[in-house]
């Protein structure tokens, strides 16, 4: 490509990256391909919304008057997972709803991202039961987390702008950058059983949030 | 606009002005009208009647708590119209019964009743269903089947509601089922992912659609095979 | 199966002229914006002949409020059979409030019914107060009062907007989520969270009001009306609006009670049936207010129901800013109540007070109550039993939208499929509650 590392770790670097060159009778704008490609796929990313739970009306009041995602170029909310750029899974997520979120997320096309909004998406939160998943990583891969129970706007809002910044960080032509995730074909699981339970171990002192009496 | 259905007022057969219960005794105080009622009808029905927090319990055999039930929906002095609840309680006490309950109101009378039936250990989880005589009684009773595994005898789709049919794990709500459910994490999350989204309907869906025969080779192979779809 | 109902109707709408005045401009070209009369049309019978088709909807669909799944069995457009799913949001609450004591299970009571908070909180504490055998204060009555019918308030105006977002109106959902930020500004000044409150406590509240928080619901008070004859304005005469609702989902009063439906299910079905007026709480028997009851018990009278049911929760706010009481908010019981934090960190008694409240926890008698408060969706009860620990043996949730759910196939029996959607959001479903 011909970049040096020093221009592709400038991120948010826009007056450098491009550089206007007007002419009498013709403009010039010259700018790095990576740099167009990711401001573009950054500045319109059409949501995907799974929501589930508490996390929904959080989202739900995001998309409304007071704090209108619309300015993040998030205008289209779509339904649909083949028209989408970035899953929203907000809410938690029990074991009957997780093959449900994996056909979402395979369903949807290159390139995508996805969100983890509140704690039970993020690690399951206050349900470490026999019903809530331990957190949607175990399922699909997770771009940003957002924490909170559940987040206010101004967090999701936040995370949006996070994963923005990631996005103008992406360098296309990197290897596997795009590769869908590849499940084990028996199991299903993404990632090794034993990480599985790692991650869902409880944490902290919960002893007594195990304990049904006295 | 004209008016299609007569507004029914509840509370026409008091004249009580119903008011907030103040001071409720922790256990003992009035008992309902209704307990002598059913006495009275069915009579040696009632093994116990309990009044905690000022709510009347009655303990009622099983065989026979279709009857009850059916009665207090009958009777006009009674007019048990409306199915609140049912549910059912296992106490830490293993030793104790596990207990079916329902929680009945007339809104004529205005009156609330909790009906009881215990099951003592060992002996089969089934009592009546009642979803003949209230419609509403049909996902509550699903509910309490996936939850404790009672049987409601008579329901006529008594199938698992919030669990996937082929749940191995057990009855959640059981005393003897942990926390965090009897599988690892992995091993849980590997038992639902199996599940197929797109095959989930069940046979009884599928067939009253005829759409059995148009569905793809391979699903139509499993699904003979035995292979259980559906929630 | 339809209903023949005769409304009067507008078929003209708010706009502008060409001189930029607010006028009145018709729907139909030719119409002269004047009411008219619309006969709702009767719904279709089923033909059972030809191919029936297989449609399903969800369990992520936008029109299922939440993770519904429906399977419908159409014959052309018209539902010959509905099986809905439910359980895709199960979480395990019962089984996890065994685990708590009473006052952690406030919290999950939160994230249940979640466009209802704090009206869960106060109706579980309701309950574990019944358990407990005390009587809150009076300053705290009114307080729950206030509560819970702000939490109507919001927990409507969520059902109005994403039920306009259904049947294809988009303003009502930006203006109905403009009032829910006053509420949610309001709740938190008060409790320091916008939706998930955890508001209160045993034997009394979390917190007690902040000052001149009461000028800010004063204020809520005056304005919100205002949205409501907006909202109204541009739905109850609408044609559009009038002519996907009529007659759609009809319930008989016998019907709604035989099937277990609560709250504005049933009350637009004719049946004048209110927790907080048969079997009241809080003192709602004081207050003064009226139920609104439908005749048609069809979408069209669920949707007239909450509007009004919302503007008779204005009254009561009203009533119960005028009446609060001064005086403490929490109950003196030093067995459930906790020392001021102030004190638990300064003095070794309350520390140790503080800490034995915390870790054991109040263990209130053996027994068992059921709670029933009228919520937003209708007769929520939590039915508890107490073994004496100070973790409750069973919790239970009497979930209002979940009964009111099962009764939807035969809702949507020989309707199209396009109405499925408003009957099945005139329900005022929230998967949280029903799955629990």
């Amino acid at each position: 490509m011909g970049l040096s590392d020093a221009d592709l770790a400038g991120h948010g670097a826009a007056t450098e990256l491009v550089r206007f060159d007007a002419r009498p009778g013709e403009a010039w704008v010259t700018t790095k391909l990576d740099f167009l490609v990711n401001w573009g796929r950054a500045n319109s990313l059409w949501p995907m919304p799974f929501g589930t739970a508490c996390c929904a009306i959080e989202m739900m009041a995001s998309f409304a008057s007071k704090y209108d995602l619309a300015r993040f170029g998030m205008e289209r909310m779509a339904f649909s997972p083949r028209q989408s750029d970035v899953l929203i899974c907000a809410g938690r997520v029990p074991y009957k709803l997780a093959p449900i979120i994996r056909r979402i997320w395979q369903q949807m096309t290159q390139p995508k991202w996805s969100i983890s909004m509140g704690a039970c998406a993020s690690t399951g939160g206050m349900f470490d039961n026999y019903a809530v998943v331990q957190g949607i990583d175990t399922i699909i891969p997770v771009d940003v987390y957002v924490p909170g129970c559940p987040p206010r706007p101004e967090g999701l809002i936040y995370g949006i702008m996070m994963l923005q910044k990631k996005i103008m960080n992406e360098r296309n032509a990197q290897q596997g950058i795009r590769d869908e995730m590849s499940p084990d074909p028996t199991s299903k699981l993404y990632i090794p059983a034993s990480r599985i339970d790692e991650l869902s171990e409880p944490f902290g002192n919960s002893v007594h949030q195990t304990r049904s009496a006295p | 606009m004209s008016p299609s259905f007569t507004i029914v007022h509840p509370g026409t057969g008091s004249n009580a002005t119903p008011v907030t219960p103040k001071n409720v005794p922790v256990s003992g105080g009035p008992v309902s009208p209704t307990a002598e009622a059913v006495g009275a009808q069915f009579p040696g029905v009632i093994s116990r009647t309990v009044v905690s927090r000022g709510e009347t319990t009655i303990i009622v055999d099983g065989a026979r708590v279709h009857d009850v039930i059916l009665w207090l929906h009958d009777d006009a002095q009674q007019s048990y119209d409306y199915l609140s609840d049912v549910t059912a309680v296992e106490h830490r006490d293993l030793s104790l019964p596990l207990e079916v309950v329902w929680h009945l109101r007339s809104l004529r009378y205005r009156r609330f009743i909790r009906v009881k039936v215990l099951i003592a250990k060992g002996a089969p989880l089934e009592v009546p269903s009642v979803m003949d005589i209230y419609k509403g009684a049909d996902w509550l009773e699903r509910e309490c089947y996936d939850m404790f595994g009672v049987k409601f005898a008579g329901h006529p789709d008594l199938r698992r509601i919030l669990m996937w049919e082929q749940y191995k794990e057990g009855f959640p709500l059981r005393k003897d089922f942990p926390l965090r459910g009897r599988f690892s994490r992995s091993e849980q999350l590997k038992n639902a992912l199996a599940a197929n989204p797109e095959a989930r309907y069940s046979m009884e869906e599928l067939s009253i659609a005829d759409a059995f025969e148009e569905l793809p080779l391979d699903m139509r192979r499993r699904l003979s095979e035995g292979e259980k779809v559906g929630e | 199966m339809g209903t023949k109902r005769t409304l009067e109707v507008e078929l003209s709408t708010t706009g502008l002229s060409p001189d930029g005045k607010p006028q009145r401009v018709p729907l139909v070209v030719g119409g002269d914006g004047g009411a008219v009369a619309l006969e709702a049309p009767p719904a279709m019978e089923p033909e059972f002949e030809g191919e029936h088709m297989l449609i399903n909807i969800g369990p992520q669909h936008p029109a299922t409020h939440g993770v519904l799944r429906l399977v419908l069995e159409l014959d052309g457009e018209t539902v010959v059979r509905c099986i809905p799913h439910v359980g895709y949001l199960h979480c395990g609450f019962e089984k996890i409030g065994e685990y708590r004591q009473y006052n952690q299970i406030v919290p999950w009571t939160d994230r249940e019914d979640y466009l209802n908070s704090i009206g869960n909180n106060c109706a579980f504490a309701l309950g574990a107060e019944r358990i407990f055998g005390i009587e809150i204060t009076e300053r705290c009555k009114v307080l729950r009062v206030i509560a819970m019918e702000l939490s109507r308030i919001a927990s409507h105006l969520v059902w109005l907007g994403t039920t306009c977002i259904d049947i294809g109106a988009f303003t009502p959902f930006l203006w109905s989520f403009q009032e829910r930020e006053n509420i949610y500004n309001l709740l938190e000044g008060w409790v320091g969270a916008r939706l998930t409150t955890s508001a209160t406590r045993v034997g009394g509240m979390a917190a007690d009001i902040p000052d001149k928080w009461l000028e800010g619901l004063q204020g809520f008070i005056r304005t919100f009306p205002k949205t409501i004859d907006e909202c109204e304005r541009m739905l109850t005469k609408n044609a559009i609006w009038v002519g996907r609702t009529v007659g759609l989902g009809v319930m008989s009063p016998v019907e709604a009670v035989n099937y277990g439906l609560s709250g504005p299910m049933v009350r637009a079905s004719g049946v004048a049936y209110d927790v907080r007026k048969d079997f009241p709480y809080l003192d709602y028997e004081t207050y003064d207010f009226d139920v609104p009851v439908g005749s048609a018990g069809d979408v069209y009278d669920r949707f007239l129901v909450r509007v009004e049911e919302m503007r008779q929760s204005i009254r009561i706010l009203d009533q119960a800013v005028k009446r609060l009481p001064d005086g403490p908010v929490n109950v003196d019981d030093v067995r459930i109540i906790l020392p001021p934090k102030s004190k638990a960190t300064s003095e070794m008694e309350s520390m140790i007070h503080h800490f034995k409240n915390v870790m054991e926890g109040p263990r209130p008698p053996a027994g068992e109550c059921y709670v029933a408060v009228e919520s937003p969706k209708g007769e929520k009860g939590y039915y508890m039993v107490s073994d004496g620990t100070s973790k409750p043996s069973r919790w239970r949730i009497r979930p209002p939208s979940f009964v009111n759910l099962s009764a939807i196939p035969k809702m949507v029996e020989g309707h199209l499929l396009s109405d499925v959607i408003a009957i099945n959001a005139s329900i005022d479903i929230v998967m949280g509650e029903i799955d629990r």
